[in-house]
């Protein structure tokens, strides 16, 4: 049998490490919180989500484009149609372009468009899985390098469709796999391809550059460097970046045409490529095509500044803004002696000591906030109760402001406006979950037992109504800081 | 000085030009000017609109009359003629034609317009960049204020501006804010508030047990008051972000009613977002010409919402870098270094392009591919807020931009 202390120390840590406890579930889960979360880290990665639309970026790529086509007849016909004295007739659709392109089903009344319909489809696999993990340990390391390699899914029709699959395709099979790996398929996958232009960079000296004039996009080279590898700091200059964005010419996505491939899917097109060897920080990569780009992905995974780097952003992440220096500097050598072994890394940070005694000062995210509460309360979400506060706060699914990802520290969530909408937020839920829950003072001592202080208690007990007491149950200090 | 004289040596017809036409604006170089006695004849209200994703201030504010403009933006280009004119300030520079606002109120003297101007920031990043350009210091790194703060901080206690606290729109404040001073939030409401009582007992609860989050739900308190008191309060729209002409018009309409309040804060800072041309950019028409006339309509909100007081009003337009001079492979820009800020409002001496424009051949370029800068942004800024606040040198040279002791305020930017 745990001690109080201990009881205490395991709430703290399943809220740190993962989406906090579930209405309803075991005590087991408090008293051996730590072995539990350590059972999470799982080689071979996490649960993928179930139900989705498409099985992979592939199949969205191609369905992507029948709707395109599809939209594009009947935007051609309601224009015919809109001309004076002309007979109204419906458009043909165009012949397939490929035997492989999958058939568009009829839109139905009512639904939006498949791109959002896609992406709706996709935020709820998610929940779901969110909500019905065990500690969410896995599920907090898929947010976090989610949003290390993010997308955008306002960014095009592409990056909102595939959002979902990007996520399922690129970061999950790798979680709990190796750093490198998890970085080539980020930056291989057709959604970031999209998302930062790579798909349309063009090597000047390729046979493509050469004919049409066109050239060299450097956002993704940029990014890579800047926030997926070394950081801004990691020591590289403005030639590195053009010198990369050479390296990874070619990198692109098949077309409708399906000339290198399944509509949507990756493809090297060594047309776009560069020609030549490159040099890259110290080095000169003299590899032909693809692997020019793999080798030097591969070193950069491999390069001190990209240990240092994500070192510190987990123990950000998940410590404390300025988290102790014995957490960072022990995820920096377990990422550098292996290799970036995402496993070893995550184990090395559930095995800390300084990890689980630091004291609960971060404030959760908006979307840590919304799984959580749903799991305490019991709620099973639909994708407006998810979409829309995750909106109102400033975080929703899959739509950073810009390729750094949402921001992780408490002067970004906890400001004056951002715990005024989340009280807005904790307001409407407190009113939807009061018939579904018998008693806010046991639900209190259900979901932050040993946490909730007397001033808490005091407040839920005395609320004038079970809506109120439900608000200020989550919008406690203690449910809201981890 | 013989370096001065290279210098005039060395200028090209079209840097003549321009000297020219701005007229005696170099005076700020040698006679800093501090305007403590226009600190006490007006109520001030100061905006900073901070454009996130680094505005391409060729295309904003084309050098059309710069020989080489024309043939670094290839497909981009504006013209002087033609259906999509740009719109002409001073014969060299000219306005995206998706700013008419902009232009009538450079016309009217309440807008100048500064190009080739930078922080001290030189590199690429986006997000240093951003740091840079709102934490007011030479460098990145240092981020645990913002400059609008630190001015807050240190204006003499009791004052009206400094009682006031400075505004962040947006449920993420923007760093500017951030820091000691009291800062108040805003943002456009999406969901039904919560009651008044509820508030009241988290107050209590947070005032017990959580300093920070007490001091936090106290500001927003404070500025829903001042809301509510503005008639602002009730509407529940979805609407679009702050990368969308409707997103800014309302961001422009919220901060403008709780900025004009009496009682409401004299400074707040907003961003507007989506500024990352790399690909189809567009020259008149396009994705950059959108956002610009959403700028456009944000600025006319903002005269309009600021009526009683935008005679005491500057709006200061800001981005964290600009981008390549010569158009990419994508028929976008890459990150670059010098672009233009601009400044709009009753209290601006307007009518004046200010820039020391360096010339677009290649060798004039910073690095043979950006715009070089000329004029820091820094001491744009010190230059309006020491005329509209009354500051001291000392202390806008050592609080609220570190480091800044060699950079002189530029003088007669506030009227």
């Amino acid at each position: 049998m745990a001690s109080p202390a201990d009881l205490r120390a395991n709430r703290v840590g399943l809220q740190r490490f993962g989406l906090g406890f579930r209405l309803g579930q075991p005590a087991e889960i408090v008293e051996r919180a730590r072995e539990i979360l350590i059972a999470e880290v799982r080689p071979g990665g996490v649960a993928q989500p179930s139900g989705v639309p498409f099985s992979g970026a592939a199949e969205t790529g191609a369905a992507l484009y029948a709707f395109e086509d599809q939209e594009r007849v009947e935007r051609e016909a309601r224009r015919v149609a809109a001309l004076p004295g002309q007979p109204v007739q419906v458009a043909a659709a165009p012949p397939a372009a490929n035997q492989n392109q999958m058939a568009q089903p009829a839109k139905a009344p009512n639904q939006p468009a498949l791109p959002y319909r896609t992406y709706r489809d996709e935020v709820m696999a998610r929940t779901r899985l969110a909500l019905d993990a065990e500690t969410g340990f896995g599920e907090r390391m898929v947010q976090f390098w989610s949003n290390h390699f993010c997308i955008g899914a306002t960014k095009s029709n592409m990056t909102r469709i595939m959002a979902g699959a990007y996520e399922r395709e690129a970061i999950r099979p790798h979680v709990f796999g190796r750093f490198e790996d998890m970085l080539v398929a980020a930056e291989s996958h057709p959604a970031m391809l999209d998302f930062l232009d790579n798909r349309l960079s063009i090597g000047p000296g390729s046979p493509a550059g050469k004919r049409r004039g066109r050239g060299l996009n450097e956002n993704l080279a940029r990014e890579i460097l800047e926030l997926h590898t070394l950081g801004v700091s990691g020591g590289y200059a403005q030639a590195d970046v053009t010198n990369l964005a050479r390296i990874i010419t070619g990198w692109t996505v098949v077309g409708r045409e399906a000339v290198l491939g399944f509509p949507g899917s990756f493809a090297f097109n060594a047309g776009l490529h560069e020609p030549g060897p490159q040099p890259l920080l110290d080095k000169r990569y003299e590899q032909p095509g693809k692997a020019q780009g793999l080798a030097a992905l591969g070193d950069l995974a491999r390069h001190p500044a990209t240990a240092r780097f994500i070192a510190l952003k987990l123990a950000r992440a998940f410590v404390a803004d300025e988290p102790p220096s014995a957490v960072v500097g022990r995820l920096e050598s377990v990422f550098r002696e292996t290799d970036g072994d995402l496993a070893a890394v995550s184990l090395a940070l559930l095995q800390s000591n300084e990890a689980w005694s630091a004291p609960p000062t971060k404030i959760r995210t908006p979307q840590d906030f919304l799984l959580a509460s749903c799991r305490a309360l019991g709620r099973k979400p639909d994708f407006g109760q998810v979409v829309g506060p995750l909106t109102a706060m400033g975080q929703p699914f899959w739509q950073p402001g810009g390729p750094n990802g949402y921001p992780d520290s408490n002067d970004a969530w906890a400001s004056a406006e951002g715990i005024k909408t989340r009280i807005d937020v904790a307001a409407g839920w407190g009113r939807q979950a009061a018939g579904s829950v018998p008693d806010p003072r046991a639900l209190t001592e259900e979901i932050l037992g040993p946490l909730a202080s007397a001033e808490t208690r005091a407040a839920v007990a005395r609320a004038e109504s079970k809506p109120q007491a439900l608000a200020l149950l989550l919008m406690s200090p203690e449910f809201q800081r981890r | 000085m013989s370096d001065a004289d290279d210098d005039c040596e060395r200028m090209t017809p079209s840097r003549r030009a321009v000297l020219g036409a701005a007229g005696a604006l170099f005076a700020w170089s040698f006679v800093p000017k501090f305007a403590y006695a226009a600190a006490g004849a007006r109520d001030p209200r100061f905006v900073l609109v901070v454009l996130r994703g680094a505005l391409d201030g060729l295309s904003a504010v084309p050098p059309i009359g710069d020989p080489d403009y024309a043939g670094l933006r290839e497909d981009i280009a504006l013209t002087k003629d033609g259906a999509d004119a740009a719109l002409p300030l001073d014969g060299f520079f000219y306005l995206h034609p998706a700013m008419p606002n902009l232009a009538r109120l450079y016309a009217a003297g309440q807008a100048s317009i500064v190009h080739a101007a930078a922080t001290g920031y030189r590199e690429r990043s986006h997000f240093d960049g951003q740091d840079v350009l709102e934490s007011g210091q030479g460098g990145p790194g240092k981020t645990e204020s913002g400059w609008l703060n630190r001015l807050i901080a240190n204006l003499p206690p009791g004052e009206t501006v400094s009682r006031r606290g400075v505004l962040g729109v947006g449920v993420v404040p923007p760093l500017v804010v951030r820091g000691e001073a009291p800062i108040l939030g805003w943002a456009p409401p999406r969901m039904p508030r919560a009651g008044a009582d509820l508030m009241t007992r988290l107050s209590d609860l947070y005032g017990q047990r959580d300093p920070g989050l007490a001091r936090a739900l106290a500001q927003a308190i404070e500025t829903e008051g001042i809301a509510a008191r503005r008639g602002m309060s009730g509407e529940v729209r979805g609407g679009q972000g702050p990368d969308s002409a409707e997103g800014m018009k309302r961001i422009a309409e919220g901060a403008a009613g709780l900025v004009g309040a009496d009682d409401g804060p004299r400074i707040a800072a907003l961003a507007f977002e989506g500024w990352d041309t790399h690909a189809n950019e567009g020259g008149a028409k396009g994705r950059l010409a959108q956002l610009l006339g959403g700028l456009d309509g944000a600025l006319a909100t903002f005269e309009q919402g600021l009526a009683p007081v935008w005679k005491d009003t500057v709006v200061m337009v800001v981005t964290e870098f600009g981008r390549t001079a010569k158009v990419n492979g994508t028929v976008g820009t890459d990150h670059g270094t010098g672009t233009v800020a601009f400044l709009v409002g009753g209290a601006v001496k307007g009518g004046r392009m200010i820039a020391d424009w360096p010339g677009l051949k290649p060798e004039q370029l910073f690095e043979k591919r950006d715009l070089k800068p000329t004029t820091d942004i820094r001491a744009v800024a010190k230059g309006v807020v020491s005329e509209l606040f009354g500051l001291s040198g000392p202390v806008l040279a050592e609080k609220v931009f570190p480091g800044s002791g060699g950079l002189a305020p530029i003088g007669g930017l506030v009227g």
